[in-house]
């Protein structure tokens, strides 16, 4: 209990470290959400209302991809980009872009399925309707997006949920160096291997409190709709 | 149509400010880095957080560690991945050499390597001058024995004494973790069983163990570290000079001090071996 007494005190203070730590998981979590939104809720739409050849394969790898565990990410990664596999040469092992990438690989399958299946559930006569009224090009997507902000938040949410959660790939990928790609679960694992539990208690706080502002957020998203 | 757009709205600002906008790296700054590999036993004693500031002051170049056991870290440095390596595993780092990966491997300082146990002894091992005798009786009396399992410079030295004790240990007795030495040494306190450890990682955590060192002084547990340079012949990019400059750095006078000076409860984890 008394680790737990520490934890709290830890957080309240304001130490420095502490705070970069939570800081750097955020941005890398929130990067990683970006990138995998940006190419995943148009990939998702795009799965559902066009026919392309393909689309079942990109379906089936989408969706086995979903449950793929982060350590199996951080693996493959890893053999692509040490300095002896493949694109070595861009020195990206043990950097935050390292952890993006893997985060995003992590997270894009997530984001792209869930926005595939909340376009499914889409009411048909939706499209439908929009093409006759006119509507086309961007002001046919933006209407849709509009339609579907709710579940498009959710599946982004969802995904930035997995990313920050994580420790494999940021462990595998980053390599856990101070100051620059330690994240709050890796930091957690370092922690808890020294048997020092109070920073790493103090961290878990807070990434509870960030899944439960998440899971927060996602029901106000929901409701609103 | 405000306050429909009002969430995913803020959600998205959040999201870029996160990304662009809060560059905190706290002390990463844009000097020279250098990358380590390093065994989790001089991370987890607190002994590299006394030396990289201090060479960062003198050299201004920063240090990045990448704390694996001794196998990984020399894996990081055979694919070039770092720059340099300071690990524990004589044998494998002269492989290492001869193979080419690595150049200029210096001696830096030793500990030994001390067996723990449970205050009640059941193997009755305590006051062993042996070893592989200690083993042999763990092993006799199926008691509780956790191993590295990791290929770290521990392991490596467990797996010799087993080697010595004419045995392959197996059973259920026999719990390899495959996890780095401070989880072990807790995971030993949990279970009340034996393990085999360096002591710098023993004196730093011993405060929170309820466990002994029931063998030590064995020659055979002498435990030396040594730091080694990525062959730049091999691997363009590394940066060969930072990685000379921190060589220099641990193996001079004032890294040397450092080592000498980094004390738990008074007593020192580590012995500077370098200068003689």
């Amino acid at each position: 209990m008394s680790a737990l007494g520490e934890a709290v005190k830890l957080i309240l203070s304001g130490d420095s470290e502490l705070f970069s730590i939570c800081l750097r998981s955020l941005r890398f979590s929130a990067s990683s959400i970006a990138l995998a939104s940006v190419i995943g809720i148009p990939l998702g739409f795009l799965l559902k209302l066009k026919s392309f050849p393909g689309r079942k394969l990109i379906l089936v790898i989408v969706n086995s991809l979903m449950a793929l565990p982060t350590v199996v990410v951080g693996l493959l990664i890893y053999s692509l980009i040490s300095r002896s596999g493949p694109f070595g040469s861009m020195g990206m092992l043990f950097t935050p872009a390292a952890i993006i990438l893997g985060q995003v690989i992590l997270v894009l399958p997530i984001v792209t399925s869930m926005v595939y299946g909340s376009v499914s559930n889409m009411d048909p006569r939706l499209p439908e309707t929009l093409q006759t009224l006119g509507a086309n090009g961007i002001h046919y997507t933006s209407m849709m997006v509009s339609e579907m902000k709710g579940p498009i938040l959710s599946a982004v949410l969802a995904g930035f949920g997995r990313a920050i959660g994580e420790v494999g790939v940021s462990m595998m990928l980053g390599g856990n160096i101070r100051w620059y790609t330690r994240t709050i679960t890796t930091t957690i694992s370092l922690q808890t291997s020294k048997g020092e539990f109070e920073l790493g208690l103090a961290l878990g706080i807070i990434l509870m409190i960030i899944a439960f502002t998440l899971n927060f957020l996602i029901h106000l998203a929901v409701r609103n709709e | 149509m405000s306050t429909k757009w009002k969430m995913p709205a803020l959600l998205l600002a959040l999201c870029f400010t996160l990304t662009a906008g809060l560059s905190a790296e706290g002390q990463y700054e844009e000097s020279t880095h250098i990358k380590l590999a390093t065994t989790t036993s001089t991370e987890n004693t607190g002994l590299l957080a006394e030396l990289l500031p201090a060479f960062k002051e003198k050299t201004n170049i920063q240090v990045d560690v990448i704390a694996v056991g001794t196998g990984k870290a020399i894996a990081h440095g055979e694919n070039g991945d770092v720059d340099v390596i300071l690990v524990h595993a004589r044998s494998k780092e002269d492989a290492f050499v001869e193979a080419g990966y690595g150049v200029n491997r210096r001696d830096v300082m030793h500990n030994d390597f001390v067996i723990l146990g449970p205050d009640s002894d059941p193997a009755g091992i305590k006051g062993m001058t042996s070893a592989a005798e200690a083993l042999s009786a763990i092993a006799a009396a199926q008691q509780d024995f956790l191993s590295r399992g990791d290929d770290s410079g521990t392991h490596t030295k467990e797996l010799s004494l087993w080697n010595t004790a004419g045995m392959t240990p197996s059973g259920t007795w026999y719990k390899e973790t495959g996890q780095g030495m401070g989880s072990v040494l807790t995971m030993t306190n949990e279970i009340q069983g034996y393990t085999l450890t360096d002591r710098g990682t023993w004196l730093a955590m011993k405060d929170n163990l309820d466990l002994s060192v029931l063998v030590e002084g064995d020659p055979v547990l002498f435990n030396p570290y040594g730091v080694i340079a990525v062959n730049p012949d091999l691997h363009e990019h590394v940066d060969y000079e930072g990685a000379m400059s921190f060589i220099t750095f641990l193996t001079g006078p004032e890294g040397q001090s450092i080592i000498r000076e980094f004390k738990k409860n008074g007593e020192p984890l580590f012995y500077a071996d370098a200068l003689k």
